[in-house]
């Protein structure tokens, strides 16, 4: 709208003008960017209490710490290999990124169709990822004997930990895949170009969507690599 | 977009093609930077008066909610206290004392003022305050409200599950919380933890909401060094919030796992009714760490937005320009800061190593130095200020004295070798009830009083007002007082009765706080008798009754219609707090009075 948008001061300069002048602190960033920005902050502070309490459990349990490769390795062919399963299942979701960032792309094009497809393509890696994870759960709890109050391997906490942090983790994925699906068939009706207004809210809906969608879909990966490091590598 | 600003360009008037192209320069304000906020337009009866999508409304609905729940949890308290003065009497049994020491402490700090202070008087005033038309996502606040309703309801339906509510106390303690012999230990439990889990995530859907209106939907001209500090202390307030509920939750969660599936996050090996548990190799002191990570910033969380009312109340009420602000505004930065690096200061008899405690005192007396600037700026404002000793102008005096009574005695707790012999006595429960229970009450009846007018349209009525007024403000002392004292006697809180122990010899002084307890409580009949009468039949306010500068009084309509500002958004060209500015005939400056309609004012540049 304005002008003086076009030649806001950058750097440190940029920092103090932005937060001392009138009507909002983040220039051109729109209140649903913005707000799922500061949704993630607290996100990341959940996340962080759940990783800091394992670290906390692992070094005051009494009981031996079981040996994740041993616990996650997967037989093919009569090999044991470890890490196998985790290491698709990384794969896929760090992929899903990929398609992700493509559909945003298209998404700043206003490119309808492509950007309804990657929306699609991401939305069935997720869904790939917590299949994967409720077969990796099946086997840890039928073949493995794993539960969340005990396991065969040692401390207690150990499943404990890793039912409930994978399980709040792959929730936020399943819930990412819902909107995801949700977004794919917004963007495929044209609801983005058209700003048919949303069933809920009543509000026009934009293409803005689908940066927000991907921000919370990079923010769920990028968690999935320290859930990934800190159970499966330590 | 070039690299490089030309610095010159904010001195420059405005472009032609701005609206504002006739006004003088020195009245030059940025051009908008964004469209017109869209607004949500009810059709029926249900989405105008229940599933409201209006702030201000949203506003009135929580406080509402807020306060009937917060009476259920005085009338809690004053049942203990009447089994504390009359054990004869035996109004209670042990396990009901300890479910409602239970009940009443998480319903007044989570349920009660940090839902009213965020979800009331933020949602009341944000936008108001900051010239918008509403929070930036009406749906979203409007289900914040519903999920707290939600919350409150899964609270009381507590109460009627088997065992009752749970008597862990508020802190909910495990491995005891979970264990049987405690009341409730298993639904009750259950659904005080569903009943947290659903508020924080109500409150995170609003208070993602505040936070983006404060910082991306102001006014032309409100820079945030322009906000009135009532904005300031709910921002600040809800930042710490969206940051420490996280703690809570995933404390929450842990120990409702442990309760429901027999997990051991925060249980060791122990033994219970002469049985080994199957739990083992948890740590109990993992859960404080997690609890109190969110139990510290929720003090400031209460007491920040009183802090930043407070500053307005006096600034209005005294007719006197706010000492300090830019001081105020980083007391309220830093001591959100602190807040997160003290919580171990809860746990300084919990067998932490001793050295920690070295570390948290530290921290936790530092907290006083912002808090203690802020205690000199109120009363420095006050200075030579014309005070006009209205309703709202008393509650904020006996808030400062309140506040400052409660302040000192944190410092005596905030040092491990004091707080050891102290810890768990009475002088504890004085302490935090002046700092966090009364000093933010206070601030909420004088808001009330305060802002009523621009909810209803009409004044709440004087003469009840101060009579209300002195009988809480004396009574609480009359109450809390003699609890110090207690404390140093080492009266041990928590204490269903005190029987035939060392102890008795304070029964007389137990009665005597509980006849101060039921009077006050009683009193507080009086305040909603003059709410509701003067809702209906009150006189009608005067279009900005206070002779306030702040925005929520320059509405065209008083009070504010849906979308606040009519046709015209406001614009903002000075701070809150232009009260007595010499060269002009009134003793106040509203924040959208541009500097040439008052040329010959001697006032600095905000």
């Amino acid at each position: 709208m304005a002008d003086t948008l076009d030649k806001l001061p950058k750097g440190i300069h940029g920092l103090t003008h932005d937060w001392s002048s009138d009507q909002t602190a983040f220039k051109k960033v729109p209140w649903g960017k913005a707000m799922m920005w500061i949704f993630l902050l607290s996100d990341t502070f959940i996340f962080s209490c759940f990783l800091i309490s394992l670290m906390t459990a692992r070094a005051s349990t009494t009981a031996e710490w079981p040996n994740a490769s041993e616990v996650f390795g997967l037989s093919v062919f009569g090999t044991s290999v470890p890490l196998l399963l985790i290491a698709i299942m990384t794969f896929v979701l760090i992929s899903s990124s990929g398609t992700m960032a493509i559909a945003v792309k298209y998404g700043y094009e206003k490119n309808r169709k492509l950007c309804a497809l990657f929306l699609l393509l991401t939305a069935i890696g997720g869904a790939t990822f917590v299949g994967m994870q409720a077969f990796e759960w099946t086997k840890l709890i039928v073949h493995e004997g794993i539960r969340p109050w005990a396991n065969p391997f040692g401390a207690a906490q150990f499943g404990s930990f890793f039912f409930m942090v994978t399980g709040f983790h792959g929730t936020h994925v399943s819930i990412g895949v819902i909107f995801l699906l949700i977004m794919a068939r917004k963007t495929w009706r044209g609801d983005f170009d058209t700003g048919q207004r949303g069933f809920f809210t009543s509000m026009k809906s934009n293409y803005e969507a689908i940066e927000i969608m991907g921000l919370y879909w990079h923010f769920v990966d990028l968690v999935w690599v320290f859930i990934f490091a800190f159970f499966y590598l330590w | 977009m070039s690299d490089e600003f030309d610095y010159k360009i904010e001195a420059k008037a405005a472009d032609a093609t701005t609206a504002d192209a006739s006004a003088p320069p020195i009245d030059y304000v940025p051009p908008a930077e964004r469209p017109e906020q869209e607004l949500y337009h009810s059709k029926s009866w249900w989405t105008t008066y229940v599933f409201s999508q209006d702030a201000k409304y949203i506003g009135v609905q929580y406080t509402c909610v807020a306060t009937a729940i917060a009476v259920v949890g005085l009338i809690l308290s004053l049942m203990m206290r009447t089994q504390l003065a009359f054990p004869g009497l035996n109004v209670l049994d042990p396990s009901t004392y300890y479910q409602f020491v239970t009940m009443h402490g998480m319903i007044m700090v989570v349920f009660f003022l940090t839902a009213l202070f965020l979800g009331g008087f933020g949602n009341l005033l944000i936008p108001l305050m900051c010239g918008a038309r509403d929070m930036v996502f009406p749906y979203v606040n409007m289900l914040s409200f519903w999920i707290f309703v939600l919350a409150i309801l899964l609270l009381v339906s507590s109460f009627f599950v088997p065992g009752g509510p749970t008597g862990a106390g508020w802190t909910l303690y495990p491995p005891q919380a979970i264990t049987v012999g405690t009341p409730g230990n298993l639904w009750g439990m259950v659904m005080m933890l569903a009943s947290l889990v659903f508020f924080v995530i109500g409150f995170t859907m609003g208070g993602l909401n505040y936070v983006i209106t404060v910082l991306q939907a102001r006014a032309r001209g409100m820079t945030l060094m322009r906000l009135p500090l009532s904005v300031w202390g709910i921002f600040v307030a809800t930042v710490l919030a969206l940051l420490a509920f996280p703690a809570l939750l995933v404390g929450g969660i842990m120990l409702l796992l442990d309760a429901v599936l027999g997990t051991s996050f925060f249980m060791p090996e122990m033994i219970s009714m002469g049985e080994k548990l199957s739990t083992e190799g948890g740590s109990p002191i993992l859960f404080q760490h997690l609890f109190w990570f969110f139990g510290h910033p929720e003090v400031y969380i209460v007491a920040l937005p009183a802090f930043g009312i407070v500053s307005d109340l006096i600034s209005v009420h005294a007719r006197r320009n706010l000492f300090g602000y830019r001081m105020m505004v980083w007391a309220i930065v830093a001591i959100a800061a602190l807040s997160f690096i003290v919580w171990a200061h809860h746990m300084y008899v919990a067998g932490m190593r001793p050295w920690f405690g070295y570390f948290f005192a530290t921290t936790t007396l530092i907290i006083a130095v912002p808090t203690a600037i802020k205690v000199y700026n109120w009363v420095l404002t006050l200075w030579r200020g014309n005070i006009r000793l209205t309703v709202p102008m008393l509650f904020t005096l006996a808030f400062i004295i309140t506040f400052l009574n409660g302040g000192i005695t944190g410092l005596f707790l905030g040092n491990v070798a004091i707080d050891v012999p102290l810890s768990d006595t009475y002088f504890v429960v004085a302490h935090f009830h002046m700092v966090m229970g009364i000093a933010p009450v206070l601030v909420v009846f004088g808001a009330v009083y305060h802002w009523f007018p621009l909810v209803t349209g009409r004044m709440l009525d004087e003469g009840l007002g101060k009579i209300h007024f002195w009988i809480t403000f004396v009574g609480t002392y009359m109450i809390y007082t003699p609890m110090y004292y207690q404390g140093f006697l080492g009266v041990p809180r928590r204490y269903f009765e005190m029987y035939e122990s060392s102890y008795a010899s304070t029964v007389g002084l137990n009665v005597f706080i509980t006849v101060a307890a039921l009077i006050v409580g009683l009193s507080q009949l009086i305040f909603f008798y003059n709410i509701i009468n003067s809702a209906r039949a009150g006189k009608k306010a005067k279009k900005n009754p206070w002779d306030a500068n702040s925005l929520e009084w320059q509405t065209p309509e008083m009070p504010p219609k849906h979308g606040n500002w009519g046709n015209e958004l406001p614009v903002v060209y000075r701070w809150p707090y232009d009260f007595g500015v010499p060269g002009i005939d009134k003793d106040y400056i509203p924040q959208n009075v541009s500097p040439s309609q008052v040329s010959g004012a001697k006032a600095d540049k905000t």
